[in-house]
């Protein structure tokens, strides 16, 4: 499958009065035709922002101040705002963990819908109308014709990120953000939305990036998966070597402190520390502090992606020696 | 197995928290713009009937999605909601009918652990202040030895004697809950709510947080109510786990048998939609269609019966009573 997405280099970092944040630092990734890639990592790790920079909506002080992304080729950096506002929406869209506060309250959710598929095409509003509701259909909100009059706070949460889908895939793009859109809602929902998502990305192909912390959601739904770590990725391989096979501590972490299910059954194994500041990032690996297989150099020497088989990469300087 | 396992397990222990038959609604809408629009007020039923014992030095979980009246049944407990009926006994005394020294004294025996480790410290005092004001407050050590108490305390949640003269804002997500469990752990409580206490941290911080919560409740011989809508979290640290579901209690057993044969249908909807963490064990259908009707609107019988497969006609009409189905376990469901 061709690649949709490619990402090289990017550097989005922060210009704040305390200093400099490298909100993102120098990732890599391509997402394939057709492909689920998780982008997973803590809160502030720069998943969220590397959506964003996909996008080209970065809040201020943020800036993209290197590296390319390509959408079918063409770099997204060098665009003027007037293809910009083409590419939203029609090429790639987004949804977000708070659908409330993505929707507009004053507006009815038909009227949004309406709104994306008259901005982007060339069909009247009656048009675009007949195609909301069936859009609302597509996403499983019962009622349809009904509900499109209504506006966000009539809406269950389950029912407003399904709107929100709605939205994003009205126009059918060829890739979809999805930055940790089922992180507010039940468990019951969250797999009714994940089953979702699946079988519209199956039906139309479509490419979606879907950012989370939760590794079950990653082991349900992604084909690839990219671990994040203060603005690097730390891994980045298939979702079945990533559970079988990893080839870095913090990955291997995370999975060893979700509780495997057993009740009271000694302790869990937890990472010590915490996620470090990133005003005040040291030299070397940023996990150094907190990884138990830490040696001198980990402090000393930059990180890079190194392969560990083939599409299987890892930035662990020492990877080789602790797997072998 | 501990000790403190078997005794629970073999169902000979002491309940030290006995709730009987609570209720609580809320009346919504009495503001004066409703009133004048001739509305009629609407009643929300948070918590119905909930009758549960939670033995000395057990850990009892009590799990539900949002909105199934978890949080308001574990305040109510603790008398910071006042319930419409119902009482609790704690070790044979009913909290409901407790004023003056007499309550402030059960307060000190019980605490609450809240679930967001930044609204719930005061921005505007140190650690110290906050912990030695608890302490002064329910006497529990002589002003003198205030300092050397708060050392103590920020000792055994491992943090360091620096933190005492620090601000919240200066502390991460995962130190402020530790400030918190210190605070609620400064008055030598025997009963201890934890309201979410980890959901707002990272995952990598929730482990060491979890950790540290129940080598506490082990070494202090402390009763945990362990409220949390996680079920990994819930089955790792209960040893009984209650199952809530729109107001009730559905299912209520000791945490391996539940989560391994779940009874009630809600219980294996809610297990089966837990995302599992294997990429070769996907599935393909939603595990439960549908959402939990509002609490405002309850339908007749079972609540669960809308969206429950098995649910027929008596399921509709009447509400089934929580029975034992298997020695310890109870279901609330005619059709198991």
């Amino acid at each position: 499958m061709p690649d949709v997405l490619q990402i090289e280099n990017l550097r989005t970092h922060f210009f704040t009065s305390d200093g400099v944040v490298k909100a993102v630092d120098g990732i890599s990734f391509s997402v394939a035709e057709a492909q689920v890639l998780g982008l997973v990592g803590e809160s502030g790790s720069g998943k969220s922002m590397t959506c964003r920079s996909i996008m080209r909506v970065i809040p201020a002080p943020g800036k993209i101040i290197d590296g390319h992304i390509y959408y079918q080729g063409q770099d997204v950096l060098a665009w003027p705002e007037s293809r910009l506002t083409q590419f939203r929406g029609r090429e790639v869209s987004m949804i977000l963990q708070e659908p409330m506060t993505a929707l507009n309250p004053v507006l009815t959710i038909g009227d949004q819908i309406v709104e994306t598929i008259v901005q982007h095409e060339n069909v009247s509003r009656r048009e675009a109308q007949a195609r909301a509701v069936n859009s609302m259909k597509r996403v499983g909100i019962p009622a349809a014709e009904r509900r499109l009059k209504e506006y966000p706070h009539q809406f269950s949460g389950g029912m407003r990120q399904r709107a929100m889908i709605a939205i994003a895939l009205a126009c059918k793009p060829k890739v979809l953000l999805a930055d940790e859109p089922t992180t507010a809602l039940d468990v019951t929902i969250q797999d009714q939305i994940i089953r979702l998502v699946q079988e519209l990305q199956q039906d139309l192909g479509m490419s979606v990036v879907w950012v989370t912390h939760d590794l079950g959601v990653v082991a349900q739904l992604c084909h690839r998966v990219a671990v994040m770590y203060a603005g690097k990725i730390f891994e980045l391989t298939d979702v079945f070597e990533l559970f079988e096979n990893s080839r870095h501590p913090y990955t291997r972490g995370l999975m060893h402190s979700i509780p495997a299910g057993a009740s009271r059954d000694g302790k869990l194994a937890s990472i010590p520390g915490q996620p470090p500041n990133l005003l005040d990032l040291a030299p070397g690996c940023p996990f150094a502090p907190r990884c138990s297989y830490t040696k001198d150099r980990c402090r000393a020497e930059e990180i890079v992606l190194r392969p560990v088989s083939a599409g299987h990469y890892s930035s662990c300087l020492r990877f080789e020696e602790i797997w072998n | 197995m501990s000790a403190s396992d078997r005794l629970i397990s073999a169902g000979n222990g002491q309940p030290l928290v006995s709730i009987k038959d609570l209720s609580k609604t809320f009346v919504l809408g009495k503001s004066i713009v409703r009133r004048i629009l001739g509305k009629k007020p609407e009643y929300l039923r948070a918590v119905h009937g909930v009758n549960l014992d939670i033995y000395q030095g057990e850990a009892l979980g009590l799990v539900g999605e949002s909105g199934c009246g978890k949080t308001t049944l574990g305040r109510c407990i603790l008398r910071l909601y006042e319930p419409d009926q119902g009482q609790v006994l704690v070790g044979g005394q009913n909290v409901m009918e407790m004023h003056g020294p007499a309550l402030r004294e059960m307060r000190r025996r019980m605490q609450i652990i809240f679930q967001d480790p930044y609204s719930s410290l005061n921005p505007r005092q140190r650690v110290r202040h906050m912990l030695a004001e608890a302490c002064s407050v329910h006497k529990v050590c002589p002003p003198a030895e205030l300092n050397e108490h708060v050392r103590y305390l920020l000792n055994i949640v491992g943090l360091g004697p620096d933190v005492a003269d620090r601000f919240p804002h200066e502390l991460s997500g995962g130190q402020r809950q530790r400030v918190n469990l210190a605070r609620a752990l400064a008055v030598e409580p025997q009963f201890v709510v934890a309201d979410e206490p980890v959901s707002a941290l990272d995952v990598s911080i929730q482990a060491q947080v979890v950790n540290l919560l129940m080598e506490l409740q082990e070494r202090l011989h402390l009763t945990m109510l362990f409220i949390t809508h996680d079920l990994r979290l819930v089955h790792y640290v209960s040893h009984r786990v209650a199952v809530m579901y729109l107001g009730s209690i559905v299912e209520l057993g000791p945490s391996e048998p539940l989560f391994a044969r779940p009874l009630h249908p809600y219980s294996k909807a809610l297990l089966a939609a837990l995302p599992k963490v294997d990429p070769r064990v996907r599935a393909r259908a939603p595990a439960i269609k549908g959402e939990p009707p509002s609490p405002i609107n309850i339908p007749p019988g079972c609540p669960f019966h809308p969206r429950c497969g098995l649910a027929n006609n008596q399921c509709k009409a009447e509400t089934p009573p929580l029975t034992e189905k298997e020695p310890g376990h109870l279901a609330a469901c005619f059709m198991v």
